[in-house]
């Protein structure tokens, strides 16, 4: 695993934070109705990608969720095609096609958001198989929620991915709800890393909220795919501060704002800054500059994807099939 | 030793010309690899993958759980990133473990991706009734495919096609679900020794005639074959098409042969309702319209499951009789 240096730190941060603003940015443009469609966001869990991402190259392979903004952003994607997609402009990721729930670019090794719970895990247990394949040491990590670990798809993806010995990593962002059911009605364990178990692969829990304590269980199960000692299932302890989709969502009665205000003292931005201000590697000066100068990055992404086209309604059937 | 004369007649069955062509196609890719539920250590259950792992070795034909979910997922998975699966599914019914890989990952990643994704996968499976396999070992679902725009989709009714449509799938760089049939497997054909294409989206005549077009799916060929030949006797002069993909689906063929008959029926192994004959009926009919000189006639299996019990199982699969009987109506003898 590679020395937590400064370097990483600050990037871990730069990260966090550019999910953030990119995020509370895709929130507001959607309730101005820029944004069509369903828009999960990533606000609260930015620990996680930033923690995993900071292990990966391009040619590692990331599988995603309905919430794989912070996923993208975190392994490498610009802000100006992102919000290109998410308005459905023929200059986003996926040319308008996709959207939000299947945004994607391959370039960096990020294989889609997925409107399919649970879908991703076994595409990237077949990254993975061509990592092998190829003899390479690349690793491929899949995310997914609580949710998706009562799919068919995550058992067979973790089964298929111990036996085969495949350098994949499940990274489970556990946030407590699997849409709007909580955990304890959808399943009868507290941790889903239990499930590792009945793989034969090692399951870890983290704080979710903690970006160095991700940074770190990430890094040694990455390490052990890398090395071909197999899969590890990674579950991150977190919490969506959004709605499922949208800001406020639906309106759906489920949830606490009690039990909403008590994670948000747990924020994960605000417990890494606290923490890089206490080292002495970060003044309130220095995070004011970054957050300012992220947000002219938002902004000018915004306005690049504002002032985009649309798709010519020619390219419809375009890209069904390959010639 | 033989002739080059002989070799163009050398007749295999079936199953021997889908573990040819499937030997044939992985020795030319070297990113070609074989994935499924004993295709390995066995060779597959109905012979078809037989010596592939001897040849190729365990990196290249590899025995997964059972775990239709997996074996397509990995497949999405490892063509994203550059490989050419060909992954097994072992009998058709089992596609719908998958259907969530097969409908929303497989047919609509490079759509979704905006063109980004290309996913040169090859899923065998086979279909078909006859072998009192019963409900859920039987089934003829190609219906369920061909409505997925991003998927191409083939059925190959003689050992030519099988070995020629297998290998021109596997080099296609769209996924493609081929239909192999299970019954067929001890069927002779000619099939040539070297690699050879057949194209995707090419119906071939496997009869030509006059006075009747019968399309035939998969092994409906074979029975329609007989039927015409029964046909004949009564001075019916029967063309056969067979359309060998369904998707894309070359309605150019079934038109002109329509023109010239003035007559069309079609025929499947699959539950007549909402099957492939539907759509062929209904094309013919919007593009031959005023050159038929009847309805076109349909046939397919009736609504009900497979049954298990052999004579039930005949009752139920459409056969030659079948498709004399319903000729013998159109055209009005």
């Amino acid at each position: 695993m590679k020395e937590l240096t400064n370097e990483i730190l600050n990037n871990l941060y730069v990260c966090m934070v550019r999910i953030r603003l990119f995020e509370e940015n895709a929130g507001k443009l959607q309730e101005n109705g820029k944004i069509p469609g369903a828009l999960h966001m990533y606000v609260g869990e930015e620990a996680i990608a930033a923690g995993v991402m900071a292990h990966l190259s391009d040619q590692d392979q990331i599988t995603s969720t309905h919430r794989g903004h912070g996923h993208l952003l975190a392994k490498g994607g610009e802000m100006d095609k992102m919000y290109a997609e998410l308005f459905g402009k023929v200059t986003g990721y996926n040319k308008g096609k996709g959207g939000s729930m299947h945004i994607s670019n391959l370039e960096v090794g990020m294989l889609g958001a997925n409107g399919i719970v649970g879908a991703g895990l076994p595409i990237a247990v077949g990254a993975a198989f061509s990592n092998k394949f190829r003899k390479t040491d690349r690793v491929a990590i899949a995310f997914f929620g609580d949710g998706a670990s009562n799919e068919g798809a995550f058992h067979e993806a973790a089964n298929l991915a111990a036996v085969l010995k495949l350098p994949v990593v499940f990274v489970c962002e556990n946030n407590g709800y699997g849409e709007f059911t909580p955990q304890a009605q959808h399943q009868a364990i507290t941790d889903v890393a239990d499930r590792a178990a009945g793989y034969g692969m090692p399951g870890v829990v983290v704080d979710g909220m903690e970006v160095i304590a991700v940074y770190e269980a990430a890094g040694e199960a990455i390490d052990r795919a890398r090395k071909g000692e197999g899969p590890t299932l990674l579950e991150c302890k977190t919490y969506r501060f959004y709605d499922h989709s949208g800001v406020r969502g639906m309106g759906f009665n489920y949830r606490t704002e009690a039990e909403v205000e008590r994670w948000k003292k747990r924020d994960p931005l605000d417990l890494f800054k606290q923490h890089l201000l206490d080292q002495e590697l970060m003044t309130e000066a220095d995070a004011a500059a970054l957050a300012d100068s992220i947000r002219q990055e938002v902004e000018a992404a915004i306005e690049f994807a504002e002032n985009s086209p649309d798709p010519d309604l020619s390219t419809l059937l375009e890209d069904v099939y390959t010639n | 030793m033989a002739d080059a004369n002989t070799q163009d007649k050398r007749e295999i069955p079936y199953v021997m010309a889908i573990n040819e062509g499937v030997h044939q196609i992985m020795q030319e890719l070297d990113d070609t690899f074989l994935l499924g539920e004993d295709v390995a250590g066995v060779g597959g259950v109905f012979g078809t993958y037989r010596g592939v792992l001897d040849k190729f070795g365990p990196e290249r034909a590899i025995d997964t759980p059972i775990s239709e979910k997996g074996i397509v997922g990995l497949a999405v998975g490892a063509a994203a990133t550059g490989l050419r699966p060909m992954v097994d599914i072992m009998f058709m019914d089992f596609l719908g473990v998958c259907m969530d890989e097969i409908t929303n990952q497989m047919a609509k990643m490079r759509y979704m991706f905006g063109g980004a994704a290309t996913l040169p996968i090859t899923v065998m499976t086979m279909g078909g009734a006859g072998m009192s396999m019963a409900a859920q070992h039987s089934q003829s679902l190609e219906a369920w495919l061909i409505h997925l725009p991003g998927l191409k989709v083939v059925m190959p009714s003689t050992p030519y096609d099988a070995k020629g449509l297998l290998i021109a799938a596997v080099k296609d760089d769209n996924p493609v679900i081929v239909i192999f049939n299970k019954l067929s497997l001890g069927i002779k054909g000619e099939v040539p020794e070297e690699s050879y294409e057949v194209p995707l989206g090419k119906a071939r005549i496997a009869r030509e005639g006059t006075d009747l077009t019968i399309v035939a799916l998969g092994r409906m060929v074979y029975e329609a074959l007989n039927a015409a030949e029964q046909l004949a006797e009564l001075g019916i002069n029967t063309e056969i098409v067979d359309p060998r993909t369904l998707q894309p689906f070359d309605t150019d063929t079934v038109i002109q042969s329509v023109k010239k008959t003035h007559k069309a029926m079609v025929v499947h192994e699959a539950v007549r309702f909402g099957g492939m004959g539907g759509e062929i009926a209904a094309q013919i009919q919007e593009l031959a319209f005023d050159y038929l000189d009847a309805p076109v006639a349909r046939i397919g299996a009736p609504f009900s499951p497979v049954p298990f019990n052999p004579g039930l199982e005949q009752a139920y699969m459409p056969n030659a009789e079948k498709i004399v009987a319903q000729a013998k109506e159109l055209l009005d003898r």
